[in-house]
This record gives structure tokens, sequence and C-alpha cells, in this order.
């Protein structure tokens, strides 16, 4: 194989090496990440009031949501949403008038993994939700609380270190989930891997050096999601 | 909507919803003896074994499948002709496909995550019932193949399904290494009739069809069992 040096000279930022490329994909990772992650959680937020609330047609669309959401391989979904989502926004647009518009790539990751996140998440809080003793909302309610404030002050508080676990799990799943975006062309950290290996053959080692960005970024997550749960749980009883 | 192409195109569903059956069953089947393994390994004395086990663990589990797939199929891949004596063995013409490194890949996966599960439910086992097994004379290998294990995974079994249901959910991304599965049948469909939303909803359905299947067998299978502590 190679001498160290010119490993070395493969991975450097600067052009002819590719580590530059390499963590600018890590950064695109990293972006489709957060935003997908924080689109799943406001869709994750109504999704999990919306099927708490009780009203039957609201619930009813939220199930067929969450289940077809997870039912679906997440290459399949993300797939037919990026072509369902910039054709049917373009069919919008012609219809009101206006041209076809090219969808950019990163928006279109951030909204179709932040869908898929949508449904995770809405289960995830609303278990979280479910788990927050009932004598605790109907005292607030006797205190006069409206439901917004209820929600603000008693809810929200309570439910973080509930799901606090479930959270962390899914932000995992969408840094890896968002390789997959690489399958429709945009260059994250895994696409960006591919076209540094087939364009310097050097297979092994870019896609090893994609693992551990990859890793690297797992393992931050999980010390900062303990340091976070920790927090968080700082007054409850340990759970062993 | 247009699903004229389905009979054409039949057989190639067809194979590719049996392959993708087939690659499910090789990874967990395989991928299950592993994880007992790599279980064992992270809740045994070896401190070389454990911090082997958990690396192993930490790395499929904190790296994308499609990284591992592709690292497998294009990096191992590209040292294996170079082996002496592979070439010519009989295992080679099953070496050089596509489908070998993605039930690879998959295995490996599959391994990682179990492993992680049983370990849990290894350590789950009431100590009691261990301590009863060894003052009825039995000697460690035994305790852990009568007793323990057996008991870690029945405890670990309702969450057996969910697995097998996550492992079907990503076998598509085996398509990526030229891989014919259902989806890659579907790929080729959406490439030779340029419809793109038929096939995807064809295959989507059999994927809902085939993990409430999955539900219904664990179902039955679980309800045989007594898993209660």
């Amino acid at each position: 194989m190679n001498s160290s040096t010119s490993i070395l000279q493969y991975l450097s930022i600067s052009p002819p090496g590719w580590g530059g490329v390499l963590l600018t994909g890590a950064v695109a990772t990293l972006l489709i990440s957060f935003g997908a992650y924080f689109v799943g959680m406001i869709l994750g937020l109504f999704g999990a009031i919306g099927k708490l609330g009780g009203i039957r047609p609201v619930g009813f669309v939220l199930n067929v949501y969450t289940t077809v959401v997870r039912a679906v391989p997440e290459l399949v979904l993300i797939v037919a949403l990026y072509y369902a989502g910039t054709d049917g926004l373009n069919r919008v647009l012609s219809w009101a008038g206006v041209g076809p518009i090219e969808v950019n790539g990163l928006v279109a990751a951030i909204a179709v993994l932040g869908f898929v996140q949508g449904a995770y998440m809405t289960e995830v809080l609303r278990g979280a939700i479910l788990s927050i003793p009932v004598g605790q909302l109907e005292a607030a309610k006797a205190f006069g609380m409206r439901p917004t404030l209820r929600f603000r002050r008693i809810v929200l508080p309570s439910l973080i270190p509930n799901a606090l676990p479930g959270f962390a799990n899914l932000w995992l799943s969408v840094i890896k989930d968002s390789a997959l975006i690489a399958v429709v062309g945009y260059q994250e950290l895994a696409l960006a891997a591919r076209v540094a290996a087939s364009n310097t053959k050097q297979y092994m080692l870019f896609f090893l050096a994609a693992a551990a960005l990859y890793l690297a970024i797992t393992i931050v997550s999980n010390l900062l999601f303990s340091a976070l749960e920790a927090h968080f749980r700082r007054g409850h009883r340990p759970i062993h | 909507m247009d699903f004229s192409w389905i009979i054409p195109y039949r057989d190639l569903l067809l194979h590719g919803a049996v392959l993708t059956c087939v690659l499910l069953a090789i990874s967990v089947t395989l991928g299950f003896g592993i994880a007992i393994l790599l279980a064992v390994a992270q809740v045994g004395r070896s401190r070389f074994l454990r911090i082997a086990a958990k690396s192993y663990c930490t790395f499929f589990r904190g790296t994308p499948l499609l990284i591992q797939l592709w690292l497998i199929y294009y990096g191992l891949g590209s040292y294996l002709p170079h082996i002496p004596g592979l070439r010519g063995s009989f295992l080679w013409p099953v070496m050089r496909e596509g489908v070998f490194f993605a039930a690879v890949a998959l295995t490996l996966n599959f391994a990682a995550y179990q492993g992680e599960i049983l370990r849990g439910t290894l350590l789950a086992v009431p100590k009691g019932e261990l301590e009863a097994a060894k003052a009825a004379g039995m000697r460690p290998g035994m305790v852990l193949r009568r007793i323990w294990l057996p008991r870690a995974i029945r405890i670990g079994l309702p969450t057996f399904a969910g697995e097998v249901i996550l492992q079907l959910k990503a076998t598509p991304i085996v398509f990526s290494v030229t891989v014919m599965d259902l989806y890659g049948a579907a790929y080729k469909i959406r490439q030779d009739t340029l419809l793109v939303y038929e096939p995807l909803i064809l295959v989507a359905t059999f994927y809902v069809t085939l993990t409430f299947f999955i539900t219904q067998v664990f179902k039955r299978f679980e309800n045989a069992l007594p898993t209660s502590r």
C-alpha cells in the first residue's frame, strides 16, 4: 500500500488532497441533520399534541402519518419524497403562474428527512407527555392555568427528561439517515467520500476517513446527550 | 397511476422480493449468532475481548450502514483479488458478486445492534438464577449455555421483532452496490419506464405488508413462550 506521507497527501485540506472535500461534506451532514432534527421536532410537537388532543379525524391522519413513515424503509421514503416534493412544489408554482424553480438540494434534504423524523418524534413526545403524572396536570388546572401556560410551565419542563433518551436516539439516527441523501445526489459526507474515493481509487482510505468523521460526530453527541440528561434529571430519583 | 408495467417486469420484481427476504433471513440469522458472541464477550472476564467487542459495536452503531457497505464493497472488495489462491478457489464466483458484500455488511451491522441488546439482557437475568445454577454444580460454560443465554434471549425477545423490522427497512440500501433486490428492481423500472411514483408505491406496499407479517409471526411466537420474569 502507500507510505504514510502519501496518505497525508490524500487527506490534506487543500487540493490535490481531498480532506477539504470531506470536511465540507461533514459540515453538510451536520447542517442537514440539525435542520431535519429541528423540523422533525416542530412536526413532532404538533403531532403529539394532535394525537393527544382527542379530535378523531386529526388523530386518524396523524396515525396514518406515523404508521406509514415508520413502516416504509427510509431510503424509499427519501427518494419518493424528494421527487414528489420537488415535483409537487413545481406543479403548485406553475398553477399559481410562476415558472418552475430548481429546489435547493440542502433545503430538500432537510425537508425530506425532517418529515421522516417528525413521525418518530411524534411518538417520542407522545410517550413523554403521557408519562407525566396526571395529578400534576390536574393541579395546574386547579390553579387556573390556561392550556398554553400549562403547556409551557408544566408539560414542557417535565417531559424533557422523559423525552431525552428518545431524542438522543433520533439524533443519532438522523445523522446516519442523512447518509441516504447521497443516493439522491446531494454531496454530504458519504457522497463526498465516494467522490474522493473514486477519483483517487483509495476506497479503503476515504471510506475509513468518512467513518471516522461519523464516529467522531456520534461519540461527541453521546457525551453531550448524557450531560444534558444529567442536567435535566437533577433532583429526580436515580433510575437504578 | 399506471401499473401496466407490473406484468412485463413481474420476474424482476419477484426475484427482487425473494432476494430482499433472503438478505433479511441471512443477515438476521448469522448476525444473531455473532451478536451472542459479542454480548458474551462484553460481559465476560477477558479485558481484551470486552474492549474488542465494545469497539466493534461502537463502530458499527456509530457509522451509517451506507458507509459500511461501501467500505466493504469498494474497500475490502478491491483487496480480495490480491489474496493469493482466492481467485482460483470455488468461493470466488460468490465473492465477486455485490450481493455477497451486501450480505456481509448487513450481517455485521445487525450483529452490532443485536449484540448491544443481548448485552443488556444478559445483565438483566436475575443473579439468583445464576447462583442457583452454580449451586447445583454447573460449570461456567454450562451455566451460560443452559441458563444465562436462554434466559437473556427470552428477555430480549420482545425487542427482537423491532430489530428485524429495522433490518428489513435497512435492506434497500444494497441497491447502491448493484444488487437487484426489490428496491433495485423498482429503481430499474423507474429508469426504463420513467415512472417515478408507481414502482415506489408498489415496493413500499410490499415492505409494509412484510412488516405486518413479521409482527404477526413474532406475536404468535411470543405468546407461545412465557416471557415474564
